[in-house]
């Protein structure tokens, strides 16, 4: 099965407004799919995993290449 | 069984408010924090910018907080409505541009809204009466109460027991003998219920939770207000406060000197906003005119942009002047003496 992914782009922004991005896209998204989210931020390669952790969603990878970053999220992959 | 009562936390990312949540998640009650994102949040900003501080581990306190405490946590993005509380505080300022009271009402205010609109039953705050000469007195803590229109559903454990019984108390959601009556300005019973609970680690930090009680953040954003005759301002112009060497040669117009790699990086991200010059012939900064200046002051401004480079002694420096629009010109001017800049031009 090949499931949904949607991107957001959070280049640019300052933490937390990557995170608070990738929230309230999150909102709108059902479980199972997929969000990848580009930044600029370094600070978003803990932020991001961080909310995930506590919000019970699972970041697949973090992907670095010239000073930006990947992350992929399943939404609702997480443990809580 | 009795009704699984729900409370918000207020999550600063410092050690009251994370004892708070702990204190009241301790009885029973479901808690989810909340971090209201103003723009002025010292969180990370600087931080992301600046190069030599990347290598410095990073964390969001508010992030980190939830996670020790197994609890989730909402930023809720504020920067609009919050310019109201900053440009215009009703209760004024504290010692910088800081709106401590007006923010406290306006924050509480917007854990009201939420809580109406998710079904919770109180907010918790880690307020503690007399630890602030502002907005943590006993009576402005009333005006809290108030003026957010949370009244008796505003929990605060750590100084509760100096308070009147809240509704939590008296429906008997919570023990209020098992709440606490810390006053006045001491940390110690603080550390000491941390260290009880098991926290360590947590941030302290040294002034207030946002850049609006630092000094020199205060007169930089006072400044600005000043000269656009205005005390309006953009997300943009918040973040630029806190980047670079700000200089104020005339009155129509001042320069962002960025002080090193990262910070000339981030400059360079608003080149679609501002002027913006940079060195060429000497490796040196990129600096930004924020004001009405004409093509008769980019002199002015290259000149003192060269004076930051490391061509500082050359006789002739450099430099290419970029216009929004994308229309470049190349100036060649000798750069100031260190006492051609006027002290006073330093915001
Ligand atoms: S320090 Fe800043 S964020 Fe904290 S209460 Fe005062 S104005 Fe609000």
């Amino acid at each position: 099965m090949v499931s949904v992914r949607q991107q957001l782009d959070a280049r640019h922004l300052l933490c937390p407004l990557p995170v608070i991005r990738v929230q309230d896209r999150i909102g709108r998204m059902a479980r199972g799919e997929q969000l990848e989210v580009f930044c600029t931020d370094p600070g978003a390669a803990s932020d991001v995993p961080a909310w995930c952790r506590i919000n019970g969603h699972r970041v697949i990878w973090i992907r670095e290449r010239e000073g930006e970053l990947a992350i992929l999220i399943e939404v609702g992959g997480g443990e809580r | 069984m009795s009704e699984q009562r729900k409370a918000l936390a207020l999550i600063s990312g410092g050690l009251d408010s994370m004892l708070a949540a702990r204190v009241v998640m301790e009885q029973g009650i479901h808690v989810e924090g909340v971090n209201f994102y103003t723009g002025f949040c010292v969180e990370g900003h600087t931080h992301a910018i600046r190069k030599r501080d990347r290598a410095r581990p990073k964390r969001n306190n508010a992030l980190w907080v939830a996670e020790q405490l197994g609890i989730r946590l909402h930023i809720v993005d504020v920067t609009e409505q919050y310019k109201g509380v900053v440009i215009n505080p009703r209760y004024g300022y504290g010692a910088n541009l800081n709106p401590c009271l007006d923010c406290k009402c306006f924050m509480v205010g917007k854990a009201v809204e939420w809580i109406e609109a998710h079904g919770f039953d109180f907010i918790i705050t880690g307020e503690v009466v007399g630890q602030r000469p502002m907005s943590q007195r006993r009576d402005t803590m009333r005006t809290v109460v108030r003026e957010s229109g949370a009244g008796d559903r505003l929990l605060r454990p750590l100084c509760a027991k100096n308070l009147p019984p809240t509704l939590p108390e008296r429906e008997g959601w919570v023990d209020r003998d098992q709440l606490y009556g810390f006053s006045g300005r001491s940390r110690k019973p603080q550390m000491a219920l941390a260290e009880r609970f098991g926290l360590s680690d947590y941030a302290q930090p040294a002034g207030g939770c946002c850049f609006l009680t630092d000094e020199a953040y205060s007169r930089k954003l006072a400044d600005l207000w000043q000269a656009r005759g205005s005390r309006e301002y953009e997300l943009d112009d918040i973040m630029l406060l806190k980047v670079g060497r700000h200089l104020r040669p005339r009155p129509h117009f001042k320069l962002i000197i960025g002080r090193e790699e990262g910070e000339n990086n981030f400059l360079q991200g608003f080149r679609h906003r501002f002027i913006q010059l940079r060195t060429v012939s000497h490796p040196g900064p990129l600096a930004l005119i924020d004001g009405e200046a004409g093509e008769e002051d980019w002199e002015l401004a290259a000149r003192i942009t060269a004076r930051f480079s490391s061509g500082r002694n050359a006789e002739q420096v450099e430099l290419r002047v970029e216009e929004p629009q994308g229309a470049q010109r190349l100036l060649r001017v000798a750069p100031m003496s260190a006492e051609e800049v006027l002290p006073e031009w330093y915001l």
